[in-house]
């Protein structure tokens, strides 16, 4: 199991147009990805959940990442939040 | 004549005649069905052809607005998509044996309700996103054919309650001159065609417009923010004017962008901006800046409920400078005092907060807040070209002292194997009139001057700006301002340093031609003025 956290700094939070592309770029992982923030969770392939975080500027939010291919996502993942997020 | 106020969502100002758009209302009707199979199969292939609509959407976007209009449509074959969604419709189609048009208006009213609770307008303004593909899927089970044409021979103004994406999206845009709207918002999808396409719009009007009015003519004003039914004739005169004005902006912009800010006889000066938010960075790029003069980092203390870490000032100042691409980037370090909301500084209270205990002042004082600033801002000047400045100087010992702890902050740097640029140009605001007497001296401390005008005005003739008792005392213009800066600006030159001003009065024009005459090398004012201040310099002749 990967994990990592990130503190949003887009003063737009995860709003449609990232939380969109995140879920497309999912659809070619074969890991399970569950994103946190607080006591919400949401697995990322479904962009209502997503959506639903209301993830903030300044919120601290975790991504959980399992499966065989769960290094190459985590880096991808992390470049992907840093652009975007 | 009638006046309906609402949100201006896009500027510009049009004239035509009002055209209702009604959606024609889907009657659902709740049926029971027997064979769930078939009805899920009759989901599923309304499904598989909304989305294939939706990317003939996409493209017709892309094509006549542009990519951010464009992909909306993609977050909506996104939504079709969502399993929840699916799992919604498909659970209720076979657990309560309800047709598919049923299910999937459920299913919408729950989805739009979830995202219109949430305190994000933003958020909000998605549940409308949600209502278009759940009508959309709806459309196709019941075979309806698609959104109606405008019917009208020329031009119109649409008054709707909201549009849905895509909704616009198949209106023949050689028929738009704005939208007002009742409800809607500035991250409404209409707001963004709306800006794209150059049209005014209107959202939440406060007033409903009688469905009788439509053909009725009208002028919508997007900067105000105004919708005027059957205009009188006052009305109509001085509307005009407003949109021959707006058009003359926009005019400036196009003519002067990309173009050098040099006076006639070959006399050039930089023109930057000021902001006081990474939101702004927008206007920098837009009204072409040569750099920004004056970034103001409040807005990380002001904004937050304790001490912004270094992270999040790293974030911040790297931002800007990767937007602003090798372009100058002078950030200012906090320049706050008692007048400031910020409980977690727990400053005393104070008798002159303006005299006070302030800016500099505090971080000389509390080096640990200082040094996390700086440390941030030099680890961010590995992304950009950077440039510090220090307000509210009054003497050469604070400089020093100032240096002293930069110095400090470099070895921490090395020793930590942090990258940072060698190349940081260090300044002072010079706006008290300590500062600018002993400029001379000041000058062979740092690498450039920015003249703090508005504070510098207010010491210097002893007058509180936020006084209008004293309106008439507060004279920019005073000799003794322009004298100081003259002083400050030949004494900086003697030293071989640059000197700008960041305050007010870089954007009177009235001085632009004084200030040149001067041998002023950069003025940083609001984006906005930029290009009027390039056109200004452009038509100046100092032969």
């Amino acid at each position: 199991m990967e994990q990592f956290t990130y503190v949003i700094k887009d003063s737009a939070g995860l709003h449609a147009r990232p939380a969109g592309l995140l879920v497309k770029k999912a659809s070619a992982y074969s890991s399970n990805i569950i994103l946190k923030i607080r006591e919400k969770s949401a697995d990322i392939h479904r962009i209502f959940a997503v959506l639903a975080l209301g993830a903030k500027k300044g919120d601290t939010i975790t991504v959980q990442i399992d499966g065989p291919d769960e290094k190459n996502v985590l880096n991808d993942l992390k470049a992907f939040f840093e652009s975007y997020l | 004549m009638n006046i309906f106020k609402g949100k201006g969502i896009s500027g510009g100002v049009a004239f035509g005649k009002l055209y209702f758009y009604e959606r024609t209302k889907l009657a659902l009707k709740r049926c029971q069905v027997d064979d769930v199979d078939a009805e899920i199969a009759h989901y599923q292939k309304a499904k598989a052809s909304a989305v294939q609509k939706l990317q003939a959407l996409y493209d017709k976007a892309l094509r006549e607005a542009g990519e951010k209009e464009a992909e909306i449509f993609q977050i909506h074959q996104i939504m079709l998509e969502d399993p929840d969604y699916e799992e919604s419709v498909v659970g209720m189609i076979r657990n309560e044996h309800v047709n598919a048009e049923y299910a999937v208006g459920k299913t919408a009213d729950r989805f739009a309700a979830m995202l219109s609770a949430m305190d994000d307008d933003y958020m909000r303004g998605r549940a409308v996103d949600v209502r278009d593909i759940s009508e959309r899927l709806i459309s196709l089970l019941l075979s309806n054919s698609d959104v109606a044409p405008i019917e009208s021979g020329g031009p119109v103004i649409v008054v709707a309650d909201d549009l849905m994406p895509s909704e616009t999206v198949q209106m023949d845009k050689k028929k738009l001159l704005g939208f007002a709207l009742s409800q809607g918002s500035c991250n409404s999808h209409t707001a963004i065609l709306a800006r794209t396409m150059g049209i005014p719009a209107v959202a939440q009007l406060d007033g409903q417009i009688d469905k009788k009015c439509s053909g009725k003519e009208a002028i919508i004003d997007g900067n105000s923010g105004t919708v005027y039914l059957e205009p009188d004739a006052a009305t109509v005169e001085h509307m005009k004017e407003v949109r021959r004005q707006h058009i003359e902006r926009l005019q400036i912009l196009d003519q002067l962008r990309g173009k050098e800010n040099i006076t006639k006889d070959g006399q050039t000066v930089q023109v930057f901006a000021n902001i006081g938010h990474v939101a702004d960075l927008n206007c920098v790029m837009e009204n072409d800046a040569g750099g920004i003069g004056l970034f103001r980092s409040e807005f990380l203390y002001l904004e937050s409920a304790d001490y912004p870490t270094e992270e999040e000032q790293f974030s911040a100042y790297k931002t800007v400078l990767e937007a602003m691409s090798g372009k100058l980037v002078i950030i200012r370090t906090l320049d706050i005092g008692a007048d400031k909301k910020v409980d977690y500084f727990k400053l005393p209270k104070e008798e002159n907060p303006a005299m006070g205990f302030r800016a500099i002042r505090i971080c000389l004082k509390r080096p640990e807040i200082f040094k996390t600033q700086l440390r941030a801002l030099f680890r961010a000047s590995a992304f950009g070209k950077l440039g510090i400045m220090f307000p509210m100087i009054v003497s050469v010992e604070e400089v020093r002292k100032i240096k002293q702890i930069i110095e400090d902050v470099k070895v921490e740097l090395h020793r930590e194997r942090v990258s940072f640029s060698e190349d940081v140009e260090l300044g002072i605001m010079i706006e008290t009139p300590a500062a600018a007497i002993i400029s001379d001296d000041l000058a062979k401390e740092v690498d450039f001057f920015s003249i703090g005008t508005n504070d510098l005005t207010q010491y210097t003739l002893a007058v509180d700006r936020q006084n209008q008792e004293l309106d008439g005392y507060y004279d920019p213009h005073h000799k003794a301002i322009l004298r100081l800066i003259d002083m400050v600006i030949q004494n900086g030159h003697r030293q071989g340093i640059w000197i700008g001003i960041c305050g007010e009065l870089g954007a009177d024009s009235e001085l632009t031609e004084t200030f040149m005459r001067m041998g002023i090398d950069e003025l940083s004012v609001s984006p906005s003025t930029i290009l009027p201040l390039r056109k200004k310099i452009r038509s100046l002749d100092l032969r």
